[in-house]
């Protein structure tokens, strides 16, 4: 049974907010770096670098980081496809990165980010924004900025749907 | 001992009693008088026992892989009560000692009789002759020469052997592979070896040795036997030859009437043998060839291995398929099942015409009265998946293993002594007080 | 996909996967981390009993840039002949840890042989059994060829359209019968020119034009010509007369260089015999690829183990 728990004002309202959060966390600092993880922390990330610039005029640059080679379980799944990770030409040594991504459970994909991010550079701060926290951490792992908070039991599935990618802005709980 | 054979159908046709006394089959017909021994043989096809004109039976030397005992008794369980055992042992079976201490070791297992083949060359090595005239007249009484395993290839030498043999009244069964086209070739030359990066041995190998060993033989006038003919093209020189009234016999292994060269695809080694497995078209062709005579008899080419030189990568692997205990399961399948053959003339192509050609002597009325008793006894409607508990050789080394096979041999008598009861092999204890 | 045996093993799907992940190899590689942590932890064994430096200082990079440690065997000459000591080597090598064996052997069929016979557990990736195959080459040269041929919009395409000569010693080239193999798979149309004495026969299956000399290819006007190592002993068995003949015919030089697209690509597994199969200066054109096909190497073997480890069935 499918219950629809984010509609698309609801998703614009919480991205427009976590966009305001990072302005004042950023309490001034330039050198932004929005680093989405693909699919769908892409178009995230996208969407809040574009909100996040509305707010101040500032420059931001936006990036994808494909975390599959840093993933702790890959002997135990088939061979899942890597994606191009695309970084600013400057690097991101002495930025402020925001990793975006839809869904934050495990904290295990973040582990891996943040590894990825290391071998990339030396951020002077990384922090983490997420669509939807569904909960049961299995690692010490939490977001900076969360659009919402989201009970679930873990045999439930969180479908996050993001018009770029699935033609409409949603999130549903089955 | 008498024996009773009772319902019995002869060569797959006419059900009859079969009385042997001693080492003779005394009456064939409808029979009352009591015997020692009651075989019941209803539902089950008589055929006289087979003679196999090429087998390797690896002792002296290769006793690893299979002895003079052991390869007796795969022949017994395979229904066979004569067979010729190829020279290619170690030391070679070149003189007259060698062939009659083969004999003798034959006589002592006591399963079949074992007819020792001599080398045409000493050594195998092709360059010259073997006291063939020395095993002629041995107590082996040699009539069949052979350098098997490699080939005569040197046109001069092989028309003197050819000459030489004939003087003895032997002849000589030629391994055809011209040993220039052949280096190295471990498969049949052909779109599988392509696929597989293996070296090619072409079918013209065996064909152009064939083709120059027949007017050799017409010339000198001399006999010829061909083994394991595996080309459609050989077939076509050999009857060519035949029209011509060249005194040229041939052989065809089993394996070369059921196998193709695409279960090479596995890598898998069991597959390796020489000449090489060939096409479904060549299958095909030496059936035909089989069933209208042009190819003469099967004969097995059984060639035990050892594990471990078939265990390894094809390059490293040795040639060769055991098939005694085989034989007539395959010959069933591939030419009674398929209708080239009827029984009668599974008896003259595994029995009678090698007797034949090797100058045996015992095989020319097969189930009458008066001859030896030499008899197999065939359930042709039984059938099972092919495994090694059917194997009695030392080496497992069968291509057939899981398919599924027609036949199963009841009984062999060998000179009127049972070699095979209700299907299984007689140990060697009970056979030497019998 | 456990095991990499043969270009065979590849559909049409996974190829182009394995080529996409190599591009983002390619892009750790040029970065200050040249080190992803995938394979830590797992050895991968390189077994060579061919000797061959190159292909295995290529592996070994690879299974280093994965983080994986590496131990190496080899047996030059023939000492170790027999397959009783290939299966125990493996046996050996399995029990000290190795997760990956990378097997390079002089018999066609080696590796097929060991995962038919079960004879380790561990992944198998065929780097050259005899003449039979050398998948991983056949994939660096297709990702040499869509890099080259399509550019940065490659990833996700395979070659359809492209049409490929392959020149030379086909019958004892296991880069050929494998490129020829894969090649068919990625849409693109194969050319093989030889003489008859280096052709394997029956290779209709193989979805080949066949022509006599290297002439003959370039008229179809190919986007590739792959040239192939020569080996001189073939002179003595009569496969060709002389050096000077086969380079007169079918090598490479500036003139038949000169009538190919300008866009065409000139392409050499190594190691080359400059003057025989392919000139020194079409070598060192522009047009030729032979450098990049090396570091393309490490890329494609990074995306090969990647892309065996997720499977252990």
């Amino acid at each position: 049974m499918m219950r629809i728990v984010l509609t698309k004002p609801d998703i614009d309202r919480a991205l427009k907010r976590i966009a305001h959060e990072i302005v004042e966390s950023q309490r001034g600092r330039f050198g932004l770096v929005f680093l989405g993880i693909p699919t769908r922390g892409v178009h995230l990330a996208r969407r809040l670098a574009r909100l996040v610039a509305d707010i101040e005029p500032q420059e931001v640059q936006v990036g994808t980081l494909d975390v599959t080679m840093y993933r702790d379980d890959l002997a135990h799944q088939s061979t899942r496809a890597t994606v191009a990770t695309d970084i600013p030409a400057a690097g991101i040594d002495g930025t402020t990165v925001i990793l975006v991504d839809d869904v934050l459970f495990s904290g295990r994909t973040v582990r891996a980010a943040l590894d990825a991010i290391t071998a990339l550079g030396r951020p002077d701060v990384v922090r983490f924004a997420v669509l939807v926290d569904r909960g049961h951490r299995e690692l010490p792992i939490r977001a900076d900025f969360v659009g919402k908070n989201l009970p679930t039991s873990t045999s439930e599935r969180v479908n996050v749907s993001i018009a770029e990618v699935d033609d409409r802005d949603e999130v549903s709980i089955a | 001992m008498t024996i009773l054979i009772r319902g019995a159908s002869l060569f797959g046709g006419e059900k009859s009693d079969i009385y042997i006394d001693g080492d003779t089959i005394r009456d064939v017909g409808s029979i009352s008088t009591p015997a020692d021994r009651v075989i019941d043989a209803n539902g089950l096809i008589a055929l006289p026992g087979l003679v196999d004109l090429h087998s390797h039976l690896r002792e002296p030397g290769g006793e690893g892989a299979e002895t003079i005992l052991s390869g007796s008794r795969a022949a017994a369980a395979g229904g066979f009560t004569t067979v010729h055992a190829m020279a290619n042992t170690s030391p070679v079976a070149d003189t007259a000692e060698l062939v009659e201490l083969v004999a003798e070791r034959g006589r002592h297992a006591g399963y079949v009789q074992v007819r020792p083949i001599g080398a045409v060359t000493r050594d195998l090595a092709g360059e010259q002759l073997a006291d063939i005239g020395g095993m002629a007249n041995s107590h082996a009484a040699v009539t069949v020469f052979s350098d098997d395993g490699r080939c005569v290839g040197d046109a001069l030498l092989m028309r003197r052997a050819l000459e030489y043999v004939s003087t003895f009244g032997g002849v000589i069964a030629q391994h055809a592979q011209d040993p220039r086209l052949t280096v190295d070739a471990v498969l049949n030359e052909g779109r599988v070896s392509s696929e597989l990066g293996l070296r090619g041995w072409p079918r013209v190998a065996e064909e152009s040795i064939i083709a120059r060993d027949v007017l050799l033989a017409e010339y000198v006038g001399a006999r010829l036997h061909v083994c394991h003919v595996s080309t459609a093209g050989s077939v076509d020189v050999i009857r060519w030859a035949k029209k011509r009234g060249i005194e040229v016999t041939a052989e065809v292994t089993p394996h070369h009437l059921l196998l193709t060269d695409d279960l090479a695809l596995s890598y898998d080694p069991v597959f390796k043998v020489n000449p090489p497995l060939r096409t479904a078209e060549d299958v095909e062709e030496l059936r035909r060839a089989v069933a209208d005579g042009t190819i003469d008899i099967v004969a097995t080419d059984h060639a035990p291995h050892a594990r471990s030189t078939k265990d390894c990568t094809w390059h490293d692997a040795s040639f060769g398929m055991v098939g005694l205990e085989s034989a007539l399961s395959v010959v069933q399948h591939a030419l009674v099942d398929t209708g080239h053959l009827s029984w009668s003339d599974v008896a003259r192509v595994l029995s009678v015409a090698p007797a034949t050609i090797g100058r045996v002597e015992g095989y020319a009325a097969p189930l009458a009265a008066g001859s030896l008793a030499n008899i197999t006894l065939v359930d042709s409607a039984h059938t099972a998946q092919w495994d090694s508990s059917r194997l009695h050789g030392r080496s497992s080394n069968s291509p057939f293993l899981g398919i599924v096979l027609p036949g199963r041999i009841m009984s062999t008598i060998f000179n009127g002594v049972e070699t095979v009861i209700d299907g299984e092999l007689v140990d060697p204890e009970t056979l030497r007080n019998t | 996909m456990k095991h990499l045996i043969s270009t065979r093993d590849l559909t049409s799907d996974k190829a182009v996967a394995i080529l996409d992940t190599a591009h983002d190899m390619v892009d750790v590689r040029s970065r200050d981390v040249k080190k992803l942590p995938t394979l830590r932890g797992k050895t991968v064994a390189n077994v060579f009993f061919e000797d061959s430096t190159r292909t295995r200082l290529s592996f070994e990079a690879a299974a280093l840039a994965l983080s994986a440690d590496v131990t190496t065997f080899t047996a030059q000459g023939s000492s170790v002949s027999k397959g009783e000591s290939l299966k125990d080597t493996l046996q050996t090598l399995e029990a000290m840890g190795a997760d990956f064996i990378v097997l390079r052997h002089s018999h066609s069929g080696v590796a097929a042989t060991v995962v038919n016979n079960g004879w380790v557990d561990a992944h198998i990736i065929n780097a050259g059994d005899g003449t039979h195959e050398h998948p991983t080459q056949a994939l660096l040269d297709a990702f040499t060829m869509r890099s080259r041929l399509r550019g940065e919009t490659a990833r996700g395409m395979d070659l359809s359209g492209i049409a490929v000569a392959i020149v030379g010693d086909i019958l004892h080239s296991r880069v050929a019968r494998s490129n020829a193999l894969l090649l068919r798979t990625l849409g693109a149309s194969v050319t093989l020119a030889a003489p008859q004495t280096l052709l394997p026969r029956e290779i209709g299956g193989w979805g080949a034009t066949v022509v006599s000399t290297l002439d003959e290819a370039i008229e179809t006007r190919p986007d590739v010509v792959m040239t192939l190592r020569v080996q001189k002993e073939r002179m003595s068995s009569g496969f060709f007369p002389s050096e000077s003949e086969f380079s007169a015919l079918w090598g490479m030089n500036d003139s038949r260089l000169s009538r190919l697209p300008s866009t065409s690509i000139v392409m050499h597994p190594g190691p080359m015999n400059r003057g025989l199969e392919i000139s020194g200066s079409v070598a060192d054109s522009a047009q030729s690829t032979v450098t990049e096909q090396v570091a393309n190497g490490v890329a494609i073997r990074m995306a090969v183990l990647y892309t065996l480890m997720g499977d252990s069935r």
